[in-house]
């Protein structure tokens, strides 16, 4: 074994964290354009590799079997997933990576405890409170969020009766149990704060469990920004200046993330959390029975109206992702472009399941990134298209959201297809989408309605193009 | 380290971060939070101390699945980032212009 030692805390090993965390910030800055991204990355990883070979030389450190035990089993684990997870399945590896994040930080709080049973200074052990409540909250709250988003238990919002005023009693107890450890620091007791951590993974549950599918965007990034900030607090705890950057960073990534997702469901992060949304389909325009006229084509008069445009701009939502359609929306740009139609695409903040999800899906399938256009960037545009395609995607398209004051999405940003000349909307049905409220757009007389599954729908006008 | 110190650290990190993180584009988010997954991983450093300092039964559990977790994080954070980035990367293909339309 190689023992060129570190003194734990000492000026050597400070300063190689500190390159570490200077990597990882060179790393994200390289991050914000697609074509350095990947270097970035790899910047970031050189950075993690300086911070964690410092930690294995320094002094004393010793079981040396279980250490490469841990470290055997966790790299198994991340390869495996890292290869084989689909896309479609990020935003369910990325909860449980903030889990699994959150869950090792909950655990060395705990380890910490058991070091200051003979009394900790506060500047050390409300650090370790905060670190182990935030901890154990992210790990049970991303796993609830896993498996929503694996369909291991139904996405719709599950809430018991009274749940807020059980979230608030266990909330109180939570609070009341640090302030007890943080009075009794002399001799912080084990077993409170295994009670602490047990009382946080109820709560991180209770707190999940009620959030709808479509509301996951925002719940991944308050989880990403809790497993952050629970590293940053451990690195206080532990006087390490490479934990408490970093975790400072992912937390504010995630912080970042959430409120920008928020924003663009025109919704603030306590009523997402808060409410069980979606589920009473009870909103302005609703309670009408019969069915509005709209106009219903079919794959070759889709064919034809896309074929002899000018502009087209494909709008994907989460649909388009369920039913795999991705490649065969893909084809048909492609039939178009080969006429030389241009064909764009219109990417909604919430589009997917995580932030930024639609855009890896459709890079997957070689869309190339120019192409992705935000929502601020298309609208301007909408009303020189030719021709929209809504694939998939529901309640970011509803006019209502700005003519409509009084409905429950008043004032959420939408993409405007209705702005555009002709608006194809391919869809199983008339049904609502999440919000449970009609869409305007279908019953426009310029909308017409493509009632199919998106990928039939799309691999059947990709051939109708062709054929003409 | 004094915790004035730390705190110093910690409001700089927050004012870095945000600037830095601001700047990643939307088509980016889904791998800068593979990307943070993964940074998150630092972790993994205070089960490695846990873990190298400890010295019962309990503690080496704690501490080698602290270290499986944060090893989780990185390890697959870091790869699962490389591969989505690499579907960015990839060259835009030249668009086929069959009716001379433009030809950039």
């Amino acid at each position: 074994m190689v023992r060129a030692v570190l003194e734990p805390g000492g000026d050597g090993a400070t300063a190689l964290y500190i390159v570490a965390f200077s990597l990882f910030i060179i790393g994200i800055k390289q991050g914000t354009h697609p074509t350095t991204a990947k270097r970035g990355n790899l910047i970031a990883a050189g950075g993690m590799a300086i911070a964690v070979v410092t930690t294995l030389l320094l002094d004393g450190m010793g079981n040396w079997g279980l250490i490469f035990l841990g470290l055997g089993i966790g790299t198994a684990v991340g390869v495996i997933a890292s290869i084989r997870v689909q896309m479609t399945e990020m935003p369910q590896m990325v909860a449980l990576y903030n889990g699994v994040g959150g869950g090792a930080v909950a655990l060395i709080a705990w380890s910490e405890i058991r070091h200051g049973s003979h009394g900790l200074p506060l500047d050390e052990l409300i650090p370790i409170i905060f670190a182990g409540v935030v901890g154990s909250v992210s790990f049970w709250g991303s796993n609830i969020a896993f498996a929503k988003l694996q369909d291991l238990i139904p996405t719709r919002p599950i809430a018991a009766p009274g749940q807020q005023v059980i979230n608030a009693v266990l909330l109180i107890a939570v609070v009341a149990i640090c302030v007890i450890l943080a009075v009794d620091h002399d001799s912080p007791s084990q077993g409170l704060f295994i009670l602490l951590l047990v009382l946080a993974a109820i709560l991180g549950n209770l707190v999940v469990l009620p959030i709808g599918g479509a509301d996951m965007p925002v719940v991944i990034s308050l989880l990403n920004a809790f497993t952050g900030l629970s590293a940053a607090a451990a690195g206080f705890a532990l006087d390490n200046v490479a934990l408490i950057v970093a975790g400072t960073l992912v937390g504010s990534s995630g912080t970042i993330l959430t409120l920008e997702m928020a924003t663009a469901m025109n919704r603030s992060v306590s009523n997402i959390l808060f409410s069980g949304f979606g589920g009473a389909p009870s909103g302005g325009g609703g309670g009408t029975g019969e069915e509005k006229p709209h106009v219903s084509i079919g794959a070759q008069d889709a064919a034809i109206k896309l074929a002899y445009a000018d502009t087209v701009v494909i709008v994907p939502g989460y649909g388009l992702a369920v039913a795999q359609a991705q490649h065969a929306i893909k084809e048909v740009a492609d039939e178009l472009e080969a006429r030389g139609v241009t064909v764009n695409y219109a990417i909604h903040p919430v589009a997917g399941r995580m932030p930024g999800h639609m855009n890896v899906l459709l890079a997957e399938a070689d869309v190339a990134y120019e192409n992705l256009k935000e929502m601020e960037e298309i609208n301007p545009e909408m009303s020189r298209t030719d021709v929209a395609v809504v694939v998939g995607a529901n309640d970011v398209t509803n006019p209502a959201a700005k003519n409509d004051p009084d409905s429950p999405i008043a004032g959420m940003p939408i993409i405007e297809v209705s702005e555009a000349q002709e608006v194809i909307v391919i869809k199983r049905s008339l049904s609502p989408g999440f919000a449970g409220i009609d869409n305007d757009l279908f019953y426009e007389p310029n909308t017409s309605m493509l009632f199919a599954d998106a990928k039939a729908a799309a691999a059947e006008i990709a051939s109708e193009i062709g054929n003409l | 380290m004094s915790l004035m110190t730390e705190i110093t650290i910690f409001v700089l990190a927050v004012f870095v971060g945000f600037e830095v993180i601001s700047k990643v584009p939307t088509t980016l988010h889904t791998p800068l939070m593979s990307q943070t997954n993964a940074i998150h991983g630092i972790v993994m450093l205070g089960g490695l101390i846990v873990l190298g300092y400890a010295d019962d039964g309990l503690e080496y559990l704690i501490g080698t699945i602290a270290v499986a977790f944060g090893a989780i994080n990185i390890v697959g954070g870091f790869m699962v980032t490389d591969r989505m980035l690499g579907m960015f990367t990839k060259k835009p293909r030249p668009k086929p212009s069959s009716d001379g339309k433009g030809g950039s």
